[in-house]
């Protein structure tokens, strides 16, 4: 067993196998949080039927999408129809592969991860559009034309973000990027007194638009082109789609977080006496509260069944709770709890947007991305270098 | 003879092999034509060349049904055209059947129809800036906007029982007295909207995005109005400032002190400051009816049997959508010899094209959403 786990490729191979049976789970309960935030947003409950508090609503979705009938259009070139979404799926959760999870949870730490989840994104588009143009449907060609506009003029203000955000680090390896933060006491979106913000909003706008999310989400714009590149599609395959597009936030969000906001370091985390009430006394203090509210919530409901699925919740929380209270567990899991957590706030981010802004026009958009954020991510790029050399020389 | 089919036929216009251009069928079955709305665009890229509306999948005969009927039968029908403002038609048609039996309406019966009437601009408005928002991509303000109307609707309800298709106004005044706290239900709602239609404006008129995508969409100036015969806000908006409460006061408007808001260019940002206005206009109006509501009987001198005498009357008012007018022809029977109805929804929607051309496919949806049409109104 040891000689087993000694062997390098074992524990990345376990990884891959978790993180592509797991991810269709996350995926699902983005989704349900997304629906509960928008709800929160909008006066309203969300699902709040299959499961106390609609708990249940990802796996009751999953099993309708997969006992859907599997349509294709007889106007469709079958073979790229296929294609599309299994293309945008797989680029998608290829990407994860360099994601550093925490310190010791990632399946590889390449020398230009970064390179790679970019190139990554950027094969995950050839989905959009092939998808939208197998369908041979006018509105599902539209979204794709718009797809590859869009993916294409907002890669490079993501670009010049990211290459200025290397260029603080020094490094392309994902591990090196937050490594390089932990050395330098600051996140990277604090770094060069502060400069480095610029590239942290316009990363997380850019990302914004290459993720197709509201307000930049014009390739499926629901009132205008009914679901643009994927109008033709449904069951199983729509739902990859929709894997692709939660895979892509993930990894986008995990790029930004690594980038900018210290992966899975804690914040500050280079003064010692925070490490005691950050490490372990906020997650075991969120996690025990987060109990606490399950198990007020087993009363309230009607149905028997609800309130064991609520004992279930309180109890695993609890477990949590008590696995952020051990050294020995806290350590293996606190980087993980950090990566997540910021992961989360980003993803809540997307979703607030989603909850405020119309969406914008097509020219309107190639306006934003050619003439505002193109030039300020050059020019930040230029002077976080400037500011860079004349700092540290 | 027969050869004369193997000729294919002449080629209409330059155009006709450009594969430049794209027709694209937007519903009846699309998210935002408001029901069963079908627009054929013709595009060059996004680009809206022009743009056909295809109307009828709602038309259930309204006016025909009206020569079957006797003209009590009749007035819940009218209802179910503009639906989303069931009593402005109610009041339209009552007053037009009035006006033949020139029967004199008592002032509360008056009060009571102008604080319903308003009532209904401000619902009709709510859905209109919550489906207009969701159109352009905001999906907030449909849930908040709901949420205000349900309060209107909830009055309506405890009035008459109804809550859309409400039936409220009978020919000659009132067919109920109000409820005991109906007066205080609608300051209610007053205080309510005036405070909620800043949340609006916090939400949507200081956004960017908001305005860059309603700002210089869909102009439709004051002469092109005229041209069309396009009423109501839309109409305001060009700078016209047309507002038949003003203009020929009915049921009493006269007795009210409230302005027209009126804006300049006629694009889609002024449409929506409008309407936005009249919504504070409207609680105005309703405030000084509520305040100044008098005492007395709700019904005027009319018989049970409704026989008017043999002529014709045409009445409009204002209604949200702009102005409604009932041509009733009467033969001296118990039904109406020809009922014909000036629907605003299907005259603005007339100007679909005009205001269309040269935007791209994402202001059509902005540009139905702003003139504001019931597709049962247009089709009857």
């Amino acid at each position: 067993m040891e000689q087993l786990l000694a062997n390098p490729y074992v524990q990345p191979l376990i990884l891959t196998a978790v993180i592509i049976l797991v991810f269709p789970l996350v995926a699902g309960y983005i989704v349900l949080a997304e629906r509960k935030v928008l709800a929160d947003l909008q006066v309203r409950l969300g699902p709040m039927r299959v499961g106390p508090y609609g708990v249940l609503q990802p796996l009751a979705d999953a099993l309708k999408l997969m006992l859907k009938e599997d349509i294709i259009p007889s106007r469709a070139d079958k073979w790229i129809f296929w294609l599309a979404p299994v293309l945008s799926t797989f680029t998608a959760l290829s990407a994860f592969a360099v994601l550093p999870l925490s310190d010791r949870f990632y399946v590889a730490d390449v020398n230009i991860g970064i390179l790679f989840i970019l190139a990554m994104s950027s094969i995950g588009a050839l989905g959009l559009i092939l998808g939208g143009w197998s369908a041979n449907s006018k509105y599902s060609l539209m979204g794709s034309l718009r797809a590859a506009a869009q993916m294409v003029s907002y890669e490079v203000p993501l670009g010049f973000a990211t290459v200025t955000a290397i260029m603080c680090a020094g490094t392309l390896s994902m591990q090196g990027v937050i490594q390089s933060q932990f050395e330098r006491g600051v996140w990277g979106a604090f770094d060069n007194f502060g400069l480095m913000l610029i590239p942290t909003a316009l990363f997380i706008i850019a990302g914004t638009a290459e993720t197709n999310r509201a307000p930049f989400d014009l390739p499926e714009a629901e009132s205008e082109l009914v679901a643009g590149f994927h109008t033709e599609y449904s069951g199983f395959r729509w739902a990859l789609f929709f894997l692709a597009e939660y895979a892509a936030i993930v990894v986008i969000s995990s790029l930004c977080v690594t980038l900018f906001f210290g992966g899975w370091l804690r914040p500050f985390p280079n003064v010692a006496f925070l490490e005691l009430p950050l490490s372990t006394v906020f997650p075991v203090a969120l996690f025990a509260l987060i109990a606490l509210g399950c198990l007020k919530g087993v009363p309230r409901q009607a149905i028997f069944g609800f309130k064991l699925v609520m004992l279930a919740l309180t109890g695993a929380f609890l477990l949590l709770a008590a696995m952020f209270a051990l050294p020995v567990t806290n350590e293996i899991v606190i980087g993980l709890f950090w990566f997540v957590l910021k992961l989360a706030v980003m993803v809540y981010l997307f979703i607030w947007y989603r909850g405020t802004f119309p969406r914008f026009r097509y020219d309107q958009l190639m306006d934003v991305g050619w003439k505002w954020l193109i030039p300020i991510s050059m020019g930040g790029l230029i002077l976080n270098g400037v500011v860079q050399l004349l700092a540290r020389s | 003879m027969a050869a004369t089919t193997l000729v294919p036929p002449p080629v209409q216009d330059d155009t006709f092999l450009d594969s430049n251009e794209l027709v694209l069928n937007m519903g009846p079955q699309h998210p935002s034509t408001h029901g069963v709305l079908r627009v054929i665009l013709k595009l060059d890229g996004e680009t809206v060349l022009g743009a056909d509306c295809v109307i009828g999948y709602l038309h259930r005969g309204v006016e025909k049904i009206a020569e079957n009927r006797t003209y009590q039968q009749f007035a819940p029908y009218v209802d179910r055209m503009d639906y989303v403002a069931a009593v402005s038609n109610g009041l339209g048609y009552c007053l037009a059947v009035e006006k033949l039996l020139d029967v004199e309406i008592p002032p509360r019966a008056q009060a009571v129809r102008v604080i319903l009437t308003e009532l209904n601009r401000l619902a009709s408005h709510l859905l209109w800036l919550g489906t207009h928002a969701l159109d352009i991509g905001a999906i907030t303000p449909v849930f908040l906007c709901f949420r205000e109307r349900e309060e209107v609707l909830s009055i309506f309800e405890k009035y008459c029982g109804a809550r859309l298709t409400t039936h409220a106004f009978r020919i000659g005044g009132l067919q109920y007295e109000t409820y005991d706290t109906f007066e205080k239900d609608c300051l209610a709602v007053c205080d309510l909207m005036q405070e909620k239609v800043k949340e609006y404006h916090d939400l949507l008129t200081g956004n960017r995005i908001w305005v860059r995508r309603t700002t210089g969409v869909g102009i439709l100036n004051a002469a092109d109005c005229k041209d069309y015969g396009v009423t109501g806000p839309v109409l305001r908006a060009a700078g016209v400032p047309w507002d038949l409460r003003k203009a020929q006061p009915y049921s009493g408007y006269e007795k009210y002190d409230f302005e027209i808001p009126t804006a300049k260019n006629g694009d889609t940002f002024d449409r929506y400051i409008v309407r936005m206005q009249e919504m504070e206009q409207s609680c105005r109006i309703i405030r000084q009816a509520v305040e100044s509501i008098p005492e007395g009987p709700i019904k005027g001198k009319v018989g049970k049997v409704i026989k008017p005498p043999p002529g014709e009357a045409y009445v409009s008012i204002e209604a949200p959508k702009g102005e409604l007018g009932y041509f009733v022809v009467s033969d001296g029977s118990l039904n109406p010899y020809r009922l014909r109805v000036r629907p605003p929804s299907f005259v603005n929607l007339g100007a679909l094209d005009k205001m269309c051309r040269g935007t791209l496919v994402a202001d059509v949806v902005a540009i139905i959403g702003t003139i504001d049409i019931v597709l049962g109104e247009v089709d009857r």
